[in-house]
């Protein structure tokens, strides 16, 4: 990693130790870990300081990994004009528990939060307008979870009796088909047979 | 006479109108004539593309990414490109970095071209989009003889670009930015001292530097409010660092200004096609790793472990190693980037697609507060919206 942003990512955990847990960095991109309740010192720290001026909070996204106790990571993508820099600022969240909104101290956050909110169905905080944003008008579920399904749950048509638009459940033509091409020497853990060699079976058997 | 409380007229505009740019609804509640709060409703275009491409192998996602802006398609290939190529630690040859440098300036001339044309149609002024559409065919044409494609390429690949550019066709795309500031002189003549364009733009939606930091804006936008910045000079990526260019930049931040600037922009891009005409190198136009990216058809015909190469490509495709990156590019409306989370696999874990007009018309309500209803059409047109990749 470039020196100097590992100075920057030292620097900021050197100056907010309790609130930054991790830096990391990896293809020339630094990265902290924070927690939900010091997020907001993190992000005031990293917008106000001279050394670092984060100006503008370019996006927030989260990611979803269902197998973990908490299940989201909630990521922060800020820039720095004036220093040139990029930083992430991330967090672990669940479904349950609400991280606090950014929106009181960038702007551009009310969107993106929203979106996130929509999306994955991590809850903000003393967010100003938490609404859904790009599914449809009374839209159930977050679409973007692992656990939802790539077809979804309802399709809409246009009923010719009814003259309205229509909700049904999704009625697929063709089963949906999820293709693995991953090579079966690199792919499969476990080949079929595995287990007898573990117990020593297969060779007793024959002997 | 007794003081009378009056609600506020709530005005619906869109989705089916024609200076919404698409399909935006925009839920405003009027004062009369003045607008007291704008809001935008989105997702009328949603097609779930970042759900679609983590069930994609990564080349198969990328013609995802020409359908977001669909304007200036290859930009985007661009952002998406360059981060799997980060994952994958390759590094592109010289003569594909040229090539998708000119093609991607060859987009944001598509891209200005269609802004300001639809953006002075909003205000008024019909000759423009006619005109401009003209230009921007022969522009297509372009797009069409290197990859097949008018509008949705998927020439920028992972490792460098599909297929060689055709013989003599860097000769005429030298002839076009010869012919080309014409037909910007031209459109200059009837917009900027044009006292009707000219009433309907300047001071309106005036954005400063610290707003626009604040509201996310970024490219044009961001640097019709006086900011310097621009990431093919702040941080650029493949051979920007050796092409000489100037960036525009704008006083007022108001929508006049956001004109001048993709005004500027263009000629700017007709002397980054120069240069890139000009040094042209020789070579390679994909990674020589068939790991990554497919033989030669030639060889394959005679080679076996072509053959298989080309198979696994396009059956399994490329693992890519575990990790993460944002990596943004310059596109025409601003900063795009993609965030890219691999898990090792041959598709990608998320893939989060960051594109400026969603932070754009999220400072609609911003903008359009206090100024007649007339004007929210010249700040939409100004900021440069386009659905598909508002919407994703």
């Amino acid at each position: 990693m470039d020196p100097a942003l590992k100075d920057l990512g030292d620097y900021v955990a050197a100056a907010l130790p309790e609130d930054v847990t991790r830096v990391e960095g990896a293809y020339g991109e630094v990265m902290l870990w924070t927690t939900a309740d010091s997020l907001i010192r993190v992000l005031t720290f990293l917008r106000n300081d001279q050394n670092c001026q984060f100006k503008q909070l370019v996006d927030v996204t989260a990611v979803d990994y269902p197998d973990r106790e908490a299940r989201f990571e909630i990521v922060y993508n800020l820039l720095s004009f004036k220093h040139n820099h990029r930083i992430r600022v991330k967090l672990a969240a669940d479904e349950a528990t609400p991280v606090p909104s950014a929106v009181s101290m960038f702007n551009s956050a009310n969107w993106f939060e929203r979106e996130v909110w929509d999306l994955f169905g991590v809850f903000f905080s003393n967010h100003p307008d938490l609404r859904r944003i790009l599914t449809d008008y009374g839209f159930e579920g977050h679409p973007l979870r692992k656990d939802f399904p790539l077809t979804g749950y309802v399709e809409v048509r246009y009923d010719e009796d009814q003259k309205r638009v229509v909700y049904e459940p999704v009625k697929l033509a063709q089963e949906f088909r999820s293709f693995d091409f991953a090579s079966p020497w690199e792919g499969m853990l476990h080949l079929p047979g595995d287990e007898k060699a573990a117990s020593g079976e297969g060779e007793e058997g024959k002997a | 006479m007794p003081e009378m409380q009056i609600k506020p007229l709530t005005l619906n505009f869109g989705p089916q109108h024609p200076a919404a740019h698409g399909v935006l609804r925009l839920v405003l509640e009027m004062d009369g004539e003045v607008i007291e709060r704008a809001d935008p409703h989105i997702g009328l275009l949603h097609r779930g593309t970042e759900k679609l491409i983590e069930y994609k192998t990564y080349l198969q996602a990328v013609p995802y990414f020409d359908r977001l802006d669909y304007v200036a398609p290859m930009n985007q290939e661009h952002a998406f490109a360059l981060a799997v190529e980060k994952l994958l630690g390759i590094e592109v040859p010289s003569r594909a970095q040229y090539i998708r440098v000119l093609y991607s300036e060859i987009g944001r001339i598509l891209n200005h071209l269609l802004n300001i044309a639809t953006f002075a149609l909003d205000v008024g002024a019909m000759t423009p989009i006619l005109w401009a559409f003209e230009e921007r065919e022969k522009l297509m044409e372009y797009y069409e003889r290197a990859c097949g494609a008018r509008m949705h390429a998927a020439y920028f690949r992972p490792g460098g670009v599909h297929q060689d550019l055709p013989a003599g066709l860097l000769d005429d795309i030298g002839r076009f930015c010869d012919t080309f500031p014409k037909h910007i002189d031209d459109l200059e003549t009837l917009l900027t001292d044009n006292r009707i364009f000219r009433q309907r733009t300047v001071d309106i939606g005036v954005v400063t530097a610290e707003e626009a930091f604040d509201r996310g804006f970024s490219g044009p936008t961001l640097r019709a409010s006086g900011v310097p910045w621009d990431l093919r000079k702040a941080q650029p990526y493949d051979c920007y660092e050796e092409i000489d260019f100037d960036v525009p930049i704008g006083k007022r931040g108001d929508c006049f200004d956001r004109y001048l600037v993709r005004i500027e922009e263009m000629r700017q891009c007709l002397h980054i096609m120069r240069q890139c005409i000009e040094r042209m190198p020789d070579g390679p136009i994909v990674v020589e790793n068939h790991k990554v990216t497919p033989p030669r058809r030639s060889e394959m015909k005679r080679s076996m472990e072509a053959l298989i190469h080309h198979f696994k490509l396009y059956t399994e495709g490329y693992h890519v190693p575990p990790g993460e990156t944002y990596t943004a590019v310059e596109a025409p409306k601003g900063e795009f980037a993609v965030f890219l989370v691999s898990d090792g696999s041959n598709r990608p874990y998320r893939c989060k697609i960051r594109a400026p007009g969603f932070a754009h018309l999220a400072a609609m309500d911003f903008l359009c507060k206090g100024h007649m209803l007339a004007d929210s059409v010249a700040i939409l047109g100004s900021i440069d919206i386009v659905f598909g990749e508002v919407d994703r």
